[in-house]
């Protein structure tokens, strides 16, 4: 079997992985990390969305072992000390889930828009969110969260509370 | 569900990739982006011995230019081919059709190459080629390097002339020259939806006329076809509506569409008339 080293929500892990595990079971089964989900077989609903290198993939379409020496960065990774992501909170606030089964992977999915475009339109949120499937909001308040939580992540908390 | 098992080999140079796929036998498989190929696994509509994956091959993943052409590499990510200014200023057809390939996570692991290795009717990178007359470079570890054009390459339904044995290195993809207008016409339903036709096209006019055209399209047969009617009919036009919805009117000519829950291949033959003018008159624009 081959050994796996990877670092995953900022803990390295090392592993013996049967080749066919898929990097999502991984998480779930091997790590415990069930933040992430699993929603359908075609790699078409976009829960098990992680970020690999910085960049979001659908974890059921990669294997464990292609994760060797790789960074994985899953939902669980992103709240520190129990003070939630502004993506998180936004979510939250801005009623963007009914179930949650998408949201996992909406988050991961957002995190990576906003890298390449810190102020996108609604537009630009809509298409990069194209590969996650929500069956409960309708998507007004995913898009309205992403929105609010671009302006957050632009302004630092720090500075907002002086210029209100 | 799961895949069922399967050897696994990660070469680091094409060479040795040729050598663990020769190994492997004919029941082996090359892994790419794993966009196509994962989901199947799990479905269990293919269950390959092996898998060759070639992600860790890193001079597959280079785009360069070669004069009047440029070479993009097998494993480009469908992310990085978009973004590449190469491929910007001297194929932007190619730039614009992947960016309407499925969604950014799976921009970020399927490749340029998988999409044509794969052969899918309804994949919308094959006409593209197609329509730029690109250039197929395969390599096996017995036979060494051949090249392949496009009007050859695919075969049929899902099949391409790659042997079970070789390994598509990249594409060679002419450069257009000044004058040419392209656009990828693309109908889908959904977001992050396969196309149910598409249109591939570049124009070439000059002093308010078109020189040439070339018209490529996607979900119209088992393989890309050319529109060669159309391209015929529109050389020497002046640039009008008219002249772009007559040489519309030919596009579904000698064509096989298929019929699916999308549509019946009437409408798809329909739609392939339609898309090809607003195909035309958006390239003639551009
Ligand atoms: C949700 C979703 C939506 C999608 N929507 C679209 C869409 O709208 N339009 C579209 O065009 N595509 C779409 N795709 C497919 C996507 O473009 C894939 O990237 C592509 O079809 C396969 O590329 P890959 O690199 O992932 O190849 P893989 O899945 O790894 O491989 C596909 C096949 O090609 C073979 N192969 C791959 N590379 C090579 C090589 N270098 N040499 C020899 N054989 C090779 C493999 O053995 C396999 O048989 C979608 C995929 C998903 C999951
Ligand atoms: S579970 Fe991965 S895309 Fe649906
Ligand atoms: S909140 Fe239920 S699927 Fe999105």
């Amino acid at each position: 079997m081959p050994r796996v080293r990877v670092e995953v929500d900022g803990a390295t892990y090392e592993d013996d992985v049967e080749p066919r595990l898929l990097l999502v079971h991984y998480l779930r089964d091997r790590l415990g990390k069930v933040g992430t989900p699993i929603g359908c077989d075609t790699t078409n609903c976009g829960a098990c969305t992680v970020l690999m290198d910085g960049l979001s993939v659908k974890s059921c379409s990669v294997l464990a072992v292609q994760a060797d020496g790789r960074e994985i960065t899953t939902v669980e990774g992103l709240g520190i000390d129990g003070v939630l992501h502004p993506l998180q909170r936004a979510f939250h606030e801005e009623h963007a889930l009914q179930c949650g089964f998408c949201t996992p992977g909406m988050i991961m999915a957002a995190l990576d828009l906003l890298r390449e475009n810190a102020d996108p339109s609604d537009e630009e949120i809509r298409e990069g969110l194209e590969g996650n499937l929500c069956r409960c909001t309708g998507y007004q308040n995913i898009v309205r969260a992403v929105r609010r939580a671009a302006g957050e992540m632009r302004t630092p908390a720090r500075d907002r509370e002086v210029t209100p | 569900m799961i895949p069922a098992t399967f050897d696994y080999a990660r070469p680091g140079t094409v060479e040795e990739a040729c050598a663990a796929l020769a190994e492997a036998g004919e029941d082996a498989k090359v892994l790419a982006g794993g966009q196509s190929l994962m989901p199947l696994l799990r479905l269990r509509l293919a269950y390959p011995d092996a898998l060759i994956d070639l992600d860790r091959v890193a001079a597959l993943r280079e785009i360069r230019d070669e004069d009047g052409a440029l070479f993009i590499g097998a494993m480009a990510t469908h992310h990085q081919v978009m973004r590449d200014p190469l491929v910007r200023a001297h194929a932007p057809l190619i730039a614009k059709a992947t960016a309407t390939v499925a969604d950014p996570a799976v921009r970020h692991r399927g490749t340029f190459g998988g999409a044509l290795a794969h052969a899918d009717p309804a994949g919308d990178l094959p006409a593209v080629a197609l329509a730029l007359d690109a250039t197929f470079l395969a390599v096996s570890a017995e036979r060494g390097e051949r090249e392949i054009a496009a009007a050859d390459f695919f075969v049929d339904w899902m099949t391409s002339a790659l042997e079970p044995d070789e390994i598509l290195v990249g594409v060679r993809v002419p450069k257009l020259g000044a004058g040419w207008g392209v656009h990828y016409e693309k109908f889908h339903r959904t977001a992050q939806a396969w196309a149910i036709v598409g249109v591939a096209c570049a124009v070439r006019r000059e002093r308010g006329a078109v020189e040439a055209a070339r018209v490529a399209l996607t979900n119209m047969g088992p393989t890309p076809v050319r529109a060669a009617e159309v391209e015929d009919f529109i050389a020497g036009r002046t640039v009008s509506e008219s002249s772009f919805r007559e040489a519309g009117e030919r596009a579904a000519a000698g064509t096989s569409p298929p019929g699916d829950l999308h549509g019946s291949s009437e409408y798809r033959a329909h739609l392939a008339r339609v898309l090809t003018a607003r195909a035309l008159t958006a390239a003639a624009s551009a």
